[in-house]
């Protein structure tokens, strides 16, 4: 039933879409994870072929039909789109002239298409019901004060490229790749010098070594992202964007490890609304899916060890009292 | 006029107290990991030093309970802990009646401490569970804890390591009520010290 319906809607927006050829097929944001991804879903694929056959290959031919000539080149990475990677992306189904200029049809791309100022998130995503409770207006906000905001040359496509980036939290069925694909976002700029160095002039970090005083360090990479510290806890934002300098990062351990653990209004937001809606239990998705030292807490095994050690008190009280009686 | 038995030689004396002093280093620090940040809690130790005291407390205890285990294995101090199956519930309840009420009324020890009997059927078989069921379960558990990646992830769709973490929190639990009604039962003896002094010079001392 289901595959009938996510059948019925792409080939709905595929008619529609037939009609205004560069119109963006916008799902509604609770069909987003129903519809099937993949290129043979996308009505551009074919069209977007024009663009990819350079774009979407690392090596590309430079052709003058005029002298009869022809070159093999290299496609600088920045211009490169992964095809895999973006018929799986958030912007799967769009076609490259939905956000770049029509002109960049024509080759050799000209310089004024080239100098357009690319779309930005909010251009799509902003101030629009339907993305109402994405809240991108507050997340704006929250990246104007962050430390990312002062940087030149820096911006949303940084850490959520468009041609790639994928949404993992809302949908994650195992944290463990969710953890790893968001870190791996952070560490493409923070562990690569190379790439680090072309937005910023300080010295390299080591992460490893930055990171010394934090116990059983791997085991806290491979269970938290990065932005379980490095951010400022937002109520109303699923994923917090205020990103702290790392002399404000959270250093104490028990920020985490507590029954009223940050991870819960952090790392476990959605899964522990979702839960708490669900059975009303706070922290029931660190005492069942994972665990975190000092935050899982069962109630019942706290209330039955209370109980005990009480009633071990007492009798060795009784106990005593009657050893002096009896002397 | 008193009976002396030598019955707690040197290494047994040795283990033991370091076996208590390590004990109440992880019932101090567990209490603190396991009630980290409790809100009006007063902590004593920091969360990291905690775990810090707590892993290096549980290897030395480790490496301690291997010689424990050899060394009972290897001296005439195992012999103790055997526990024979005939009589095993009757002589239980007998001991249990004593300390029930027996001792109110003046009666005789059913089990008295001989060369050949150390525990009587109460202390042999808590002894027994405490360190060959409860000791293993613990620093297995607490291995696991240590090293998390050699755990099972998910075990029928609960984290492994929060099995694991239940199962060392259940029997360090247990222990630690063990060591309360351990050291109590060593008040029992001809004078609430003379136990504690027993295991000082190694002698057990009955008074005619």
């Amino acid at each position: 039933m289901k595959i009938a319906l996510t059948s019925l809607i792409v080939a709905l927006i595929s008619v529609i879409s037939l009609t205004d050829k560069h119109a963006p097929v916008l799902q509604e944001p609770q069909d987003e994870y129903q519809v099937e991804k993949g290129r043979e879903n996308n009505i551009f694929a074919e069209d977007n072929e024009n663009c990819l056959v350079c774009h979407g290959e690392e090596y590309y031919q430079l052709s003058d039909t005029a002298q009869d000539k022809s070159e093999r080149r290299i496609m600088p990475s920045n211009y490169y789109v992964d095809r895999d990677e973006y018929y799986q992306s958030n912007h799967w189904s769009f076609g490259c002239l939905d956000c770049h200029p029509y002109d960049f049809e024509k080759f050799p791309h000209p310089t004024s298409a080239r100098l357009e100022e690319p779309f930005h998130c909010n251009d799509c995503h902003g101030f629009d019901e339907q993305y109402a409770h994405y809240h991108f207006d507050e997340i704006t906000e929250e990246y104007n004060e962050s430390v990312h905001d002062d940087i030149e040359g820096f911006s949303c496509w940084k850490c959520h490229d468009p041609h790639s980036y994928e949404i993992t939290i809302r949908t994650s069925e195992n944290l463990e790749e969710t953890i790893l694909y968001d870190n791996n976002i952070c560490l493409e700029c923070h562990a690569n010098y190379d790439k680090f160095q072309l937005l910023s002039s300080r010295d390299e970090i080591r992460i490893v070594s930055s990171h010394d005083w934090l116990p059983n360090q791997a085991a806290h990479f491979k269970s938290v992202r990065c932005i379980e510290c490095h951010t400022e806890i937002s109520d109303s934002l699923l994923v917090a964007h205020k990103l702290r300098p790392a002399d404000k990062a959270v250093k104490r351990c028990t920020e985490c490890h507590t029954s009223n653990s940050r991870l819960l209004a952090t790392l476990y937001k959605f899964q522990s609304k979702k839960i708490r809606n669900d059975a009303g239990f706070v922290n029931g998705v660190i005492l069942n899916q994972s665990y975190v030292i000092g935050a899982n807490r069962n109630p019942a095994i706290n209330m039955l060890s209370f109980i005990i050690f009480g009633g071990v008190v007492l009798v060795i009280i009784f106990h005593i009292f009657m050893r002096l009686i009896k002397k | 006029m008193s009976n002396r038995i030598y019955l707690y030689p040197v290494w047994i004396r040795i283990w033991h107290i370091i076996n208590a002093i390590l004990f109440l280093v992880l019932i101090f620090t567990g209490i603190a990991l396991r009630f980290a940040g409790q809100e009006n809690a007063v902590s004593l130790i920091r969360f990291d030093q905690a775990v810090a005291w707590h892993n290096v407390a549980a290897i030395i205890l480790t490496a301690s309970y291997v010689i424990f285990v050899i060394g009972n294995a290897i001296s005439r101090n195992g012999r103790y802990y055997r526990i024979k199956k005939e009589n095993f519930w009757t002589e239980l309840i007998a001991q249990f009646k004593f300390y029930a009420f027996g001792m109110f009324r003046k009666e005789k020890h059913p089990f008295p401490v001989n060369e050949e009997r150390k525990f009587n059927p109460l202390q042999k078989i808590s002894y027994v569970l405490a360190m060959y069921a409860g000791m293993p379960v613990l620093i297995i558990t607490g291995f696991g804890l240590l090293f998390p990646e050699i755990l099972i992830q998910q075990f029928f769709g609960i984290s492994g390591l929060l099995i694991t973490d239940v199962l060392h929190f259940s029997i360090g639990f247990i222990l630690s009520v063990f060591l309360i009604v351990h050291v109590y039962t060593c008040t029992l003896g001809q004078k609430p010290g003379t136990l504690f002094k027993s295991m000082m010079n190694g002698y057990h001392e009955e008074h005619d």
